[in-house]
């Protein structure tokens, strides 16, 4: 330790070195270099974060771990499968019949795209249910929505790679959509389709895709996280931390907490890929691609089906995906959409039904989404499509003009504490170190 | 109990959203051999099979009859181009076993050394051979229709083998006032009810079984099924068993870590 300083005052040349606390002198060499150490442990070991947390604080963390998994399994998939019409169907059973432990790595892949979108969809929810997306947060939130677009697209790729009937007519659809942009949407179409249908230069096209954008997800979660570290977390109150007993350091505290929530994350996911590998996945997709027979149903994957809905909800095609491109646009509009000061719905005594109603609306949007276009479906879907947006559009901006907010409470520990000890704090018991109580 | 409470409420809420994937799928499900096709939709017999549940594993003896069913009568029309004799083992064939059956079966290989193709006995190593040369030779031996590949069907279809099994055994007259087109057949469990398949399992004691066992149509219905089941998902065993151990041991590691997590967070409470 003297030494370094010692070494510091007499060398010009290492004066800029970092100030390394690392006591391991080869780790500190590199530290003193290169201080990524310091920063570990600056930003995931004492890093403060809202004692408060509850358990949808975890799906950040589960978002990263199936992250790593999805590449992982990508990477090796990869180095099985062939990117070509004649081969791709082929070559993919081959993976689940002739590669060892091919069939775990290809129903570890199918499935954990299913589960990032559920680990996303709740991350999400929180957000929206605690008001993290409200400033300081909006660019940290707006960084996901980036994150989910993106996620969208990749897991749209990665479902025409194994080039069954719903991979080549999904592709056809949803690749079909652009037409409807006036004057170059046909254009576009052929440009996509890099040919006049979907095709081979297609595929290939979207496994290129598909394998270059989990690489830019990583890349936008890195600054999702360096936005999270700048504004620190949101908490279940909503109020931000102010002194330091509000906060724990993450480490021990939420890397054990976040340890056990992976724990249960990986038993969902294993009941999936052991016992129901095929549930969520439709039997058309074991048909091969065939241009020249229509399913009697094309229906997009699970995830997407709210989305389907509200492309669907108007006969013009045009609007529909004007629609469905809103429904997602909108959501980097949210942090000035919603003119409440308050964050956590917990203290929006109306808000807090009508988000409510809004989850609700949503897995209605979904389950019509999945239903032939027809009436009643349709009709459903055009009431929830309205109330998506009315929510997003009219409730949001409005309502907390009206709405009177809850008493917010002091502080974090205070509500902690009041709520642990079932009654009001004596005065000073905040200025304490925590104990038991 | 009440600090647990919010922690329950976040469950429940984190449940319900979990919940979503299925309540979709049930919904497009539901909408299969729909209104498009303006049919009834059946509902699909359950057939028991050795295999259902987490514990089941495939019936090795039914299996193989189900194989001889398959290379005596489906496998005139129909191929199976993803498995390999040498697979066979996976429903107990010993490799001789597979060997001398193999090269009961005559493939094409080539070209030698003056560039033509030639015929020689199969090895372990080739995959089934095919009834046709190509698709269009298979639509031309069966009226225009093309008998679809049956290696992944199990997987291919909503109802699995419940459905291949209801399918085989699902052939009548047409009921009153239903008239089938030229060449077609009446089938209760076929999408739209007219199948061009003639019933390939029509009379008892079509095939003798090598076991003795008395082939009826529905023991060979469910024989075949269980054959192509395990033809779709042959890692099926290995992978519940995998899937058991894994569990278990994600259940105890779940365990530890929230009795660490408990600890860590002792001093706060
Ligand atoms: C004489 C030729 C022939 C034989 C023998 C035959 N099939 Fe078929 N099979 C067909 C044809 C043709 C079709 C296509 C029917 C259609 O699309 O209408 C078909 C379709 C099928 C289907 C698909 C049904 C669906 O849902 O689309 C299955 C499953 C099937 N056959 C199983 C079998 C089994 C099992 C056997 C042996 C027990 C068998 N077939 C024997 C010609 C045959
Ligand atoms: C954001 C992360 C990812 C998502 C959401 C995702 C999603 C998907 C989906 C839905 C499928 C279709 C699965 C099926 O039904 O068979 C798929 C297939 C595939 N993916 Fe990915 N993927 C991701 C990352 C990757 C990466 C990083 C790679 C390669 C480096 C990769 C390589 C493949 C390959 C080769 C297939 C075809 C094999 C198959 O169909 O099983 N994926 N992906």
């Amino acid at each position: 330790m003297a030494d370094s300083h010692h070494e510091t005052n007499e060398h010009n040349d290492v004066r800029r070195l970092h100030d390394s606390k690392v006591a391991n002198p080869l780790l500190r060499w590199i530290d003193q270099r290169m201080p990524v150490i310091s920063m570990i442990q600056l930003e995931y070991g004492s890093f403060p974060t809202p004692r408060n947390f509850n358990y949808f604080w975890n799906f950040g963390a589960l978002a990263m771990v199936t992250l790593a998994i999805m590449i992982a399994t990508g990477v090796v998939l990869s180095m099985q499968y062939a990117a070509h019409t004649m081969l791709a169907f082929d070559s993919v059973e081959r993976i689940m019949r002739d590669v060892n432990y091919g069939w775990l790595l290809r129903y570890a892949h199918a499935n954990g795209a299913s589960m990032f979108f559920i680990v996303t969809y709740i991350h999400m929810w929180r957000s929206l249910h605690y008001g993290s997306y409200k400033s300081p947060r909006e660019l940290l939130w707006m960084l996901g929505v980036v994150l989910f677009i993106l996620m969208m697209a990749t897991a749209f790729m990665g479902y025409v790679l194994p080039w069954g009937q719903m991979s080549f007519w999904g592709a056809t659809v949803i690749t079909n959509l652009f037409s409807a942009l006036p004057v170059v949407g046909q254009s576009i179409v052929t440009w996509l389709w890099g040919g006049f249908s979907v095709d081979n230069p297609t595929l290939n096209r979207f496994f290129s895709l598909h394998y270059l954008l989990p690489f830019v997800i990583v890349g936008v979660t890195f600054l999702h996280v360096v936005a999270l570290h700048i504004t620190g977390s949101n908490n279940p109150l909503g109020i931000e931390p102010k002194t330091k007993q509000d906060t724990i350091p993450f480490h021990p505290y939420y890397t054990m907490k976040d340890s056990f929530g992976i724990v249960v994350f990986l038993i969902v996911y294993a009941v999936l890929v052991f016992f129901m590998p095929n549930y969520l996945g439709h039997p058309d997709n074991y048909i091969p691609a065939n241009p020249l027979v229509t399913p009697a149903h094309i229906v997009p994957e699970w995830y997407f089906l709210p989305f389907y809905a509200i492309l669907r909800a108007v006969p013009d095609k045009l609007g529909g995906v004007v629609l469905m491109g809103g429904a997602l646009v909108i959501l980097f509009f949210l942090p000035w959409l919603d003119s409440s000061p308050v964050r956590s719905m917990r203290f929006r005594p109306i808000t807090r039904w009508l988000f409510l109603l809004w989850t609700v609306n949503f897995f209605v949007l979904g389950y019509v989404g999945g239903k032939p276009a027809e009436q009643p479906y349709i009709l459903i879907a055009q009431i929830s499509t309205a109330y998506y947006f009315a929510y997003f559009l009219v409730i949001l901006p409005f309502l907390s003009k009206f709405e009177r907010p809850l008493p917010l409470p002091e502080s974090i520990a205070h509500a902690v504490l009041s709520r642990r000890g079932g009654g009001p704090l004596p005065a000073g018991a905040t200025a304490k170190p925590m104990e038991k109580a | 109990m009440r600090r647990f409470v919010p922690t329950l409420k976040a469950a429940a809420v984190a449940a319900v959203l979990a919940l979503a994937p299925v309540a979709f799928d049930q919904g497009a499900r539901a909408a299969e051999g729909g209104p498009e096709s303006g049919h009834d939709v059946i509902k699909i017999p359950n057939t028991d099979f050795s295999f259902d549940g987490i514990f089941g594993t495939f019936d090795r003896a039914s299996a193989q009859r189900g194989f001889q069913v398959y290379k005596e009568v489906c496998a005139a029309c129909h191929s199976m181009r993803h498995l390999s004799y040498r697979h066979l083992t996976g429903i107990g064939l010993t490799p001789a076993q597979v060997q001398a059956l193999a090269s009961q079966f005559q493939v094409q290989d080539g070209p030698n050394d003056n560039g033509e193709m030639f015929e020689r006995p199969a090895r372990p190593s080739d995959h089934f051979r095919r009834p046709f040369a190509n698709d269009a030779a298979a639509r031309a031996a069966n009226n225009g229709a093309l008998p679809p590949d049956l290696s992944v069907m199990v997987k291919a279809r909503e109802g699995g083998a419940d459905y291949l099994h209801a399918l085989l055994v699902g052939y009548s007259d047409p009921p009153e006032g239903i008239t089938i087109a030229e060449g077609m057949h009446y089938n209760k469990y076929f999408p739209g009810h007219q199948i061009a398949m003639a019933p390939p399992l029509n009379t008892d004691g079509q095939v003798t079984y090598v076991d003795g066992t008395n082939a009826t149509v529905d023991q060979m219905a469910t024989d075949i099924a269980t054959f192509l089941a395990w033809a779709a998902e042959p890692e099926l065993e290995q992978r519940r068993a995998m899937g058991v151990r894994m569990i278990i041991f994600l259940t105890i590691l779940a365990g530890l870590a929230y009795a660490v997590k408990r600890k860590v967070w002792s001093d706060l409470h």
